[in-house]
C-alpha cells in the first residue's frame, strides 16, 4: 500500500547567471558612491597602512580620501601639468608621483611640498613605484627609458633605455628588492634587476601593454594590453601560462584581491571582470557607466574604487556582515528535551511499538488528498504562494486538470477571487514554462464567467489585460519567427551544394537552440 | 472446485491432490457450498436452449467409492440468475438464497419454498445506474446487502414479506461496488470498488466508516477469514492483499503484475536479469523469472494515481537500459492525443541505495510522441561513450549525451543534454538501433532506413523496401554484424548488407516482433497470420530459418525478449541449439508470459514436482539435517571424482527415502521393517546389484501398502507405481553403463562440433 504522493512541483533551472559563492561575495557591496574629479582618473592606490586611505591621481592633482569620506582629506596640487601614478610606499608614509614635465616627485603624506624631486626624464613620467627596500624609486617615461632613483641622495642610480616605445606601466617585486618590471607600448614587458646593466627578461605580450602586475609570490606575472590579459610564469623564463580574452575593448588596469585568490581587470568596455587565479575563469563581473581607467581594492576587499575616463570615481563599500540576532535570541529547548527517553534501552521481554513517522504535507497537498479541489486551489491562490512561488500554483492547477476537477474548482467564485485569479493568469500566461497550463485555465475561466461579463468593472479590466498580454505575446512570437526565417536563409547561403543533407540538419540544430532560447 | 468442462472436483488442499471428481455434464459457472448441507453443492449452469439465462441448481454429491463419480441428483433451485459468482449469496445458516440480476432481486426460502421477487425502478435517476453488482447476506440476521453499479450499497430487511420490505442506502463509492463482505458478527461491512479504497461500515450506518485508501488497483473480491482476524482483497492487477481486522495493511502476495497495457515492451535488466515492464500505473516492475517474484517496483511518474474511469492518466511508455544497467531511461506521456505531456527521465543506479535515482528530467524532449529509444551499447568502454537516441513522431531523432557539470558545488556532476538533432525529408522517425560496436546508428523514417555514423553524425546510406513502412529494425550481431534486418508493414522481412549497401535477401512474412539475441547471432521473428502466431528463428547470413514453430499460441504475441541464462545450458537436440545461451519469452495481448522450453513436457514436469514434494514434506528435523548433510557429502564426493553430471546418480540413490517420505505415516509398515531398506539406500552402491535389490524391496513395500490401504490411498499408490516404473527405467539404463558412456562420448563429440 502506497502513501499519498505529494504534488510534484516542477522546479525550473534558472538559466543565465548561476549563483555561486563568488557571486554572493561580490554582490555584497552597497550602492556605489560617485565622486567627481577634475579629469580622467589614471591611478588609484590604497595606503598599505591603516586607516587605508587612498590616493587618486586625476588631472594635475592628487587627492587623498579617507575610508568613508566623500571629500578629499588632503590634496597635492603643486603640479604645473598633469600628475601620474601617485603610489604609496609600503609603510604608507611616502607618496611618489610622476608628472607631465618629466619630473618624479616624492611627498610626505603629512606634508604639502615635495620632499624630493627627481629630474632626468625628458618626457612625461607615467609610472613610478617604490622598490621593496623602501629606499629606491623606479620610474618609466615617454622617453622610452626606465630609471632607478635613490631617495636619500635624490640621484639617478641607473637608466635603462631598452624599450622602443612609451613606458606606461610597471611594478616592483615584493620578494626581491632589486627586481622591477615595466611594460611598454612596444608590446613588451621587461624585467630589470638593479644589479645588472640590462634587462633580465623580455616578454612579448603582443599588444601595447597597459598594465602589469606581479603576484605576491613573485613567480607569476600578469600583463594586460589590447583585449588580452596574459599570465606568465617568470620562474620558467617567461612562459605563457594562460591568455584571457574576456573583454571586448582594451584592458586598462589590473588588481589582485587581498587574498590573492581573485584577479580583477578593468577595461574600456565598462566592465570589471573577476577571475579565479586557480582556474582563470571569470567568476563574476561588474558593470560601470563609462570606460574604466583605474581600479583598486582595499585590504580585506572592504572597498572597490574604480576611476573612469570622464573623471568619476566610483566607490563601493562592503555591506557589514549581517548578524542574525533574532535566531540567537530565540530560546532553544533544553538539552534534556532532546535526550528524553532516547537513552532508554528496551528490556528483553518488552514489546516495542515504534512511533509512526509523521509526514508533513503542505496545505494544498492535504486538501488534494481529501479531494477538496476548490479549497486546494484557494490554498495556492494565497498571495505569498502566488507571488513568490508561482510554480506551486501552476503545479496544483495542473494536478487538478489531470484529475478532471479544474473546471469545478474554478467555478463559483466571487468577484474578488476571480480578479485574483485573472491577475495571476494575465501575468504568468506568457511565461513559457507556465503557458500550456495557464492557457487551459484561461480558456476555462472565460468559458465559465462568460455569462457574467459586464457586471463587474474590475473583472472586465482584468479580462482586457489578459487579452492585451496574449496579443503582445503573439506579436512577439511572430517577430521571432521572422528572425528565424531570416537566419535560416542566411544559413542556407553558407551551405555547400555537396552535402546538402548534412547542412540541413545542422541548420535544424541551430533552430532548435534558438527555439530553446525562446522557450526560456 | 468446478470448471467449465462440467466437473466438480473434491481436493485435499493440504496435499494438493484431487480426491474425487463428479461429472455434471454442462458448463459450471459458479459453485457454492453450505455448511448446513454437506452432501450437496449449488452450481450455476446455463439454461438449456436459452442464451444468457442461467439457473442455480443443487447437485447431490453421492458417497460412492472410486474416483470418477457422476453427480446425478440435480434439482433446479432458482431460475434467471446472474452468471457471476458475486450475484448469488446464501443467507443465515442456509435458510434462504438471494440472487440478483440487473435490477431484480430474488429471495428463495428453502424451508417454506417461498420465492420473493423485488425490483428497483429501472429509471436512471440523475444518470445513475442502479443495477445490482453484488450481493452478500448477513451471517446472523435476516439482512441482505447489495452493491450497485452507481456506487450505492443497499441493506434489505424484512424481505419475508412481499410488500413490507425495507431497505436503507449507504453511499460512498463513486463508481460500481465490486464486492461486499460482512464481518463474522455482522457488525462491520466491507466494500470495495474501482477507487481501490477498502471501506468499512460500522453498524450499517452511513456516518460511521473507516477507509483503507490507496491499495494500488481496483478491488475485485473481498473475503473475510472465518475467525474474523484477517481479510483479504483480490485486485484486478493479479495481486492479493492481506489486511488486519483493524484495517491495517499486513502484506501482499504478488507475482507478475498485470498492467492495463504493456507499452514499455519486455526489457531485460542487465544487472538482475529480471524482466522489466509496466507494473502498477506509473511504476516499472522488475520481475524475477527464476523466482516468479516481483523484485521491486520503481515509481517513475511519481504522481498520485487517481482511480477513476475516463481520466487522462500519464503512464510509462518507453524504457531502455544501458549495457551494464547503470543508466535507465524512461519516457512517460499522458494519454491525451493532442498534448502528450512528454517527460524523458534518466535514472542512475545508486550502488549504496541499491536502486535507481533520478538524475535528469527533460520536459517535452520531442514535440510529439516518442516512438523508440535506445542506448549505445558499448560494454568495454566507460560511461563516457554512453549515448541515448530517441526518435519521435515530430520527424526528428535526437541524440542525448552526458555532460559533466563544471560547477564543483553542484549536487550531481553529470547531467544529460541534447547533442544532435537529425531528420530525413521530414518523415516521422519510427525506430532506432545501434550496431553492436556502436559505430553506426540506424533510424527508420517511415519507408526508409537511414544509417548514420555515430561519431560525426553523417548520413551514410539509406535503405528502402517499398511499399510499406518499416515496422522493426535491428542489426546482426557477432559474425553477422554486417547485416541490417528490417520488417515492413507490408509483410516483408528484409536483410541488407552494410558492406555492399544492397539487399541480401527478403522474405514474405508478416513480422510483428523482431528480437535479436544479445549473446548470439540468432534473431527471432514472430509473425501473426490468420489468428495464430508463429515463431521463426534465423541467422542474418542465410535466409533459411533455423527453427520454425508454427502456432506458438492462439493469442497475438506482442512482445518478446531474450533473457540470458546464467550458464549455457546443455541442449541435446539440435533443434534447440539456439536457446543455449538465452531463453526466449513472449508476452501475448492477454498479458500471458510464455517461454519456449528445450525439454519435453514430462522431462520438465517430473523433476520439479518431485523436488517440490520432497522439499515440502521434509520438516527441519535433526534427521533431515543428517540426510541433507549426507547428500551434500555425496555430491561433494562426486565433484571430487570429477564426474560430469551427478544429478542422475543423486536421484537414484534415494528412491527408498522418497517413498518413505511420501507415504503417510499411518500406512507405513513398521520401522524395523523399513530400517534395512533405509540403511541400504544410504549406502553408496558400487555394484549394480544393490539398486536391483532396492527396487525389489520397494516393490514389496508397495505390495504391502496395497494390502492395508483403504480407498483413500488410491492416489498414493498410483504415485508409487509411477516411481517404480521410473526406477525400472533408470535401472536398465544403469545396467548398460558402458553403453551409456559411449553415448556420452558421442554427445560430447556432438557439442564440440557444434560449438566449433
Amino acid at each position: 500500500m502506497a502513501a499519498y504522493k505529494p504534488v510534484v512541483v516542477q522546479a525550473c533551472p534558472k538559466l543565465g547567471e548561476r549563483i555561486t559563492q563568488d557571486t554572493l561575495y561580490w554582490r555584497g557591496y552597497k550602492t556605489p558612491v560617485q565622486i567627481k574629479e577634475f579629469g580622467a582618473v589614471n591611478k588609484i592606490d590604497f595606503s598599505p597602512a591603516p586607516p587605508y586611505n587612498y590616493a587618486v591621481t586625476a588631472s594635475s592633482r592628487i587627492h587623498i580620501y579617507g575610508r568613508y569620506s566623500q571629500e578629499p582629506i588632503k590634496t597635492f596640487s603643486r603640479f604645473r601639468d598633469a600628475a601620474y601614478c601617485a603610489t604609496y610606499r609600503d609603510d604608507g608614509r611616502l607618496l611618489a608621483a610622476g608628472s607631465e614635465d618629466g619630473s618624479v616627485c616624492l611627498f610626505d603624506v603629512s606634508g604639502k611640498a615635495p620632499l624630493r624631486q627627481f629630474e632626468g626624464h625628458t618626457k612625461p613620467v607615467h609610472v613610478v613605484g617604490f622598490l621593496s627596500d623602501k629606499y629606491r624609486i623606479f620610474s618609466g617615461g615617454d622617453d622610452y627609458s626606465s630609471n632607478l632613483w635613490d631617495i636619500p641622495s635624490a640621484t639617478e642610480i641607473i637608466s635603462y633605455s631598452e624599450h622602443t616605445d612609451y613606458v606606461r606601466c610597471g611594478c616592483a617585486s615584493k620578494v626581491n628588492a632589486d627586481v622591477f618590471i615595466t611594460g611598454s607600448y612596444d608590446h613588451t614587458v621587461k624585467l630589470f634587476d638593479a644589479r645588472t646593466k640590462s634587462s633580465v627578461m623580455t616578454i612579448e605580450h603582443g599588444h601595447p601593454v597597459e598594465s602589469v602586475l606581479l603576484f605576491p609570490s613573485g613567480g607569476l606575472l600578469v600583463s594586460a594590453g589590447g583585449r588580452y590579459v596574459k599570465v606568465w610564469d617568470v620562474l620558467k623564463g617567461g612562459q605563457l601560462l594562460v591568455s584571457l580574452k574576456n573583454h571586448h575593448k582594451t584592458v586598462t588596469c589590473l588588481c589582485l584581491n587581498s587574498s590573492g585568490q581573485r584577479l580583477l581587470s578593468g577595461s574600456l568596455d565598462r566592465h570589471v571582470k573577476i577571475y579565479s587565479t586557480t582556474s582563470y575563469k571569470v567568476v563574476h563581473s561588474f558593470n560601470y557607466a563609462t570606460s574604466i581607467l583605474s581600479l583598486a581594492l582595499s585590504p580585506e576587499d572592504e572597498t572597490i574604487v574604480v576611476g573612469m575616463t570622464n573623471g568619476v570615481l566610483n566607490v563601493k563599500h562592503r555591506k557589514p556582515e549581517e548578524k542574525n540576532e533574532n535566531s540567537q535570541k530565540k530560546r532553544q529547548p533544553a538539552y534534556r528535551t532532546y535526550v528524553k527517553g532516547r537513552t532508554y534501552m528496551p528490556k528483553q521481554e518488552d514489546f516495542c511499538v515504534s512511533k509512526p513517522v509523521k509526514r508533513v504535507l503542505r496545505k494544498y497537498d492535504k486538501l488534494l488528498r481529501g479531494f477538496q479541489s476548490s479549497k486546494a486551489l484557494d490554498a495556492v491562490l494565497e498571495p505569498p504562494i502566488m507571488l513568490h512561488t508561482p510554480e506551486v500554483t501552476v503545479a496544483v492547477m495542473q494536478e487538478l486538470h489531470r484529475r478532471g476537477t479544474l473546471r469545478s474548482a474554478l467555478a463559483g467564485r466571487d468577484e474578488k477571487q476571480v480578479n485574483l485569479l485573472l491577475t495571476f493568469v494575465a501575468r504568468r500566461v506568457i511565461e513559457p514554462r507556465f503557458t500550456p497550463v495557464l492557457v487551459t485555465v484561461a480558456d476555462m475561466i472565460t468559458d465559465i464567467y462568460q455569462p457574467v461579463v459586464g457586471q463587474s468593472a474590475i473583472v472586465d479590466r482584468q479580462f482586457l489585460k489578459l487579452q492585451e498580454a496574449i496579443g503582445k505575446e503573439i506579436d512577439y512570437q511572430e517577430e521571432l519567427l521572422e528572425v528565424l526565417g531570416m537566419m535560416d536563409t542566411l544559413f542556407a547561403t553558407f551551405t555547400k551544394k555537396k552535402d546538402t543533407c548534412l547542412e540541413e540538419n545542422k541548420s535544424n540544430g541551430v533552430t532548435e537552440i534558438i527555439e530553446k532560447n525562446r522557450n526560456y | 472446485s468446478s470448471s467449465l468442462d462440467g466437473t466438480i472436483k473434491l481436493w485435499d488442499f493440504m496435499d494438493g491432490i484431487p480426491i474425487k471428481t463428479f461429472t455434471v455434464g454442462c458448463k459450471l459457472l459458479a459453485l457454492y457450498t453450505l455448511a448446513s448441507a454437506e452432501d450437496s453443492v449449488f452450481v450455476v449452469i446455463p439454461k438449456k436452449g436459452e442464451r444468457d439465462t442461467f439457473q442455480l441448481i443443487s447437485v447431490k454429491l453421492t458417497k460412492g467409492a472410486g474416483q470418477e463419480l457422476e453427480g446425478k441428483e440435480l434439482s433446479v433451485v432458482l431460475d434467471g440468475v446472474g452468471a457471476s459468482m458475486k450475484h448469488i449469496a446464501f443467507g443465515r445458516e442456509g435458510a434462504y438464497v438471494v440472487s440478483v440480476k440487473d435490477v431484480n432481486l430474488q429471495v428463495y426460502f428453502f424451508k417454506r419454498k417461498l420465492l420473493n421477487r423485488f425490483s428497483l425502478s429501472t429509471i436512471k435517476t440523475k444518470g445513475g445506474d442502479n443495477r445490482f453488482s453484488c450481493v452478500v447476506c448477513h451471517p446472523t440476521e435476516d439482512c441482505i446487502a447489495t452493491g450497485h453499479a452507481d456506487g450505492k450499497i443497499r441493506l434489505w430487511r424484512n424481505f419475508h414479506h412481499k410488500k413490507d420490505y425495507t431497505y436503507s442506502t449507504l453511499h460512498w463509492h463513486h463508481d460500481i461496488v465490486m464486492d461486499l463482505a460482512f464481518s463474522m458478527e455482522g457488525t462491520r461491512l466491507l466494500s470495495g470498488g474501482v477507487e481501490s479504497v477498502l471501506v468499512q461500515w460500522h453498524n450499517e450506518s452511513s456516518c460511521q466508516k473507516d477507509f483503507l485508501p490507496r491499495l494500488g488497483s481496483p478491488i475485485e473480491y473481498i473475503s473475510m477469514a472465518s475467525d474474523g482476524s484477517l481479510c483479504c482483497t483480490v485486485h484486478t492487477d493479479n495481486r492479493i492483499t492481506i489486511i488486519n481486522s483493524n484495517l491495517r495493511f499486513s502484506r501482499s502476495i504478488q507475482g507478475l503484475i498485470k498492467s492495463r497495457d504493456v507499452k514499455t515492451g519486455l526489457v531485460v535488466d542487465p544487472r538482475t536479469k529480471a524482466l522489466v515492464l509496466n507494473g502498477e500505473p506509473g511504476h516499472l516492475q522488475f520481475y524475477s523469472l527464476q523466482s516468479d517474484q516481483q523484485l521491486f517496483s520503481l515509481d517513475i511518474v511519481q504522481r498520485q494515481y487517481i482511480h477513476e474511469a475516463g481520466l487522462k492518466q500519464s503512464d510509462l511508455v518507453k524504457v531502455a537500459f544501458s549495457a551494464r544497467g547503470t543508466w535507465l531511461a524512461t519516457v512517460e506521456e499522458s494519454e491525451e492525443v493532442a498534448d502528450p505531456e512528454l517527460q524523458l527521465k534518466l535514472w542512475f543506479y545508486h550502488e549504496e541505495a541499491q536502486s535507481f535515482v533520478l538524475n535528469t528530467r527533460i520536459n517535452t524532449p520531442h514535440d510529439n510522441h516518442i516512438t523508440d529509444m535506445c542506448f549505445r551499447d558499448m560494454d568495454e568502454q566507460g560511461d563516457d561513450s554512453l549515448i541515448l537516441v530517441t526518435t519521435g513522431r515530430d520527424c526528428v531523432f535526437k541524440v542525448w549525451v552526458m555532460v559533466e557539470d563544471s560547477d564543483p558545488e553542484a549536487l550531481q556532476n553529470v547531467s544529460w543534454s541534447c547533442d544532435f538533432v537529425g531528420s530525413y525529408h521530414n518523415y516521422q522517425a519510427t525506430n532506432c538501433c545501434f550496431s553492436e560496436d556502436g559505430s553506426l546508428l540506424a533510424v527508420s523514417f517511415e519507408e526508409t532506413v537511414t544509417v548514420w555514423d555515430s561519431l560525426t553524425w553523417d548520413l551514410k546510406c539509406t535503405f528502402c523496401h517499398p511499399p510499406g513502412n518499416i515496422r522493426k529494425i535491428c542489426f546482426g550481431r557477432l559474425t553477422c554484424s554486417k547485416y541490417l534486418i528490417g520488417a515492413t508493414d507490408y509483410g516483408f522481412l528484409c536483410c541488407w548488407n552494410l558492406l555492399t549497401c544492397a539487399l541480401e535477401w527478403s522474405a514474405h512474412l508478416n513480422v510483428v516482433v523482431l528480437q535479436p539475441d544479445p549473446l548470439s547471432e540468432h534473431i527471432a521473428a514472430v509473425s501473426w497470420l490468420s489468428k495464430e502466431s508463429s515463431l521463426f528463428v534465423f541467422k542474418p547470413n542465410e535466409p533459411r530459418p533455423i527453427y520454425i514453430q508454427r502456432n506458438v499460441c492462439k493469442e497475438k504475441i506482442l512482445l518478446a525478449a531474450f533473457v540470458p541464462r546464467d550458464e549455457p545450458e546443455m541442449i541435446s537436440s539440435e533443434k534447440y541449439l539456439w536457446l543455449r545461451k538465452s531463453q526466449l519469452f513472449f508476452l501475448t495481448d492477454t498479458q500471458e508470459l510464455i517461454t519456449l522450453s528445450t525439454k519435453s513436457l514430462e522431462e520438465r514436469l517430473t523433476p520439479s514436482s518431485k523436488q517440490l514434494a520432497v522439499e515440502e514434506s521434509i520438516p527441519m528435523t535433526p534427521f533431515s539435517l543428517l540426510l541433507g548433510k549426507h547428500r551434500r557429502q555425496q555430491a561433494q564426493e562426486d565433484m571430487d571424482l570429477g564426474k560430469p553430471v551427478v544429478l542422475t546418480k543423486q536421484e537414484q540413490a534415494s528412491p527408498a527415502v522418497k517413498e518413505l517420505l511420501h507415504t503417510p505415516a499411518h500406512v507405513l509398515p513398521s520401522a524395523s521393517f523399513l530400517c534395512t531398506i533405509f540403511i541400504n539406500s544410504l549406502l553408496i552402491s558400487k555394484e549394480n546389484k544393490s539398486a536391483e535389490e532396492v527396487a525389489d524391496e520397494v516393490e514389496m513395500e508397495s505390495e504391502k501398502a496395497e494390502d492395508d490401504s483403504d480407498e483413500e490411498d488410491v492416489t498414493a499408490m498410483e504415485q508409487e507405481d509411477t516411481s517404480h516404473m521410473e526406477l525400472l527405467g533408470e535401472m536398465t539404463c544403469k545396467l548398460s553403463k558402458s553403453q551409456e558412456k559411449e553415448l556420452r562420448k558421442i554427445r560430447k563429440m556432438d557439442y564440440s562440433w557444434i560449438s566449433a
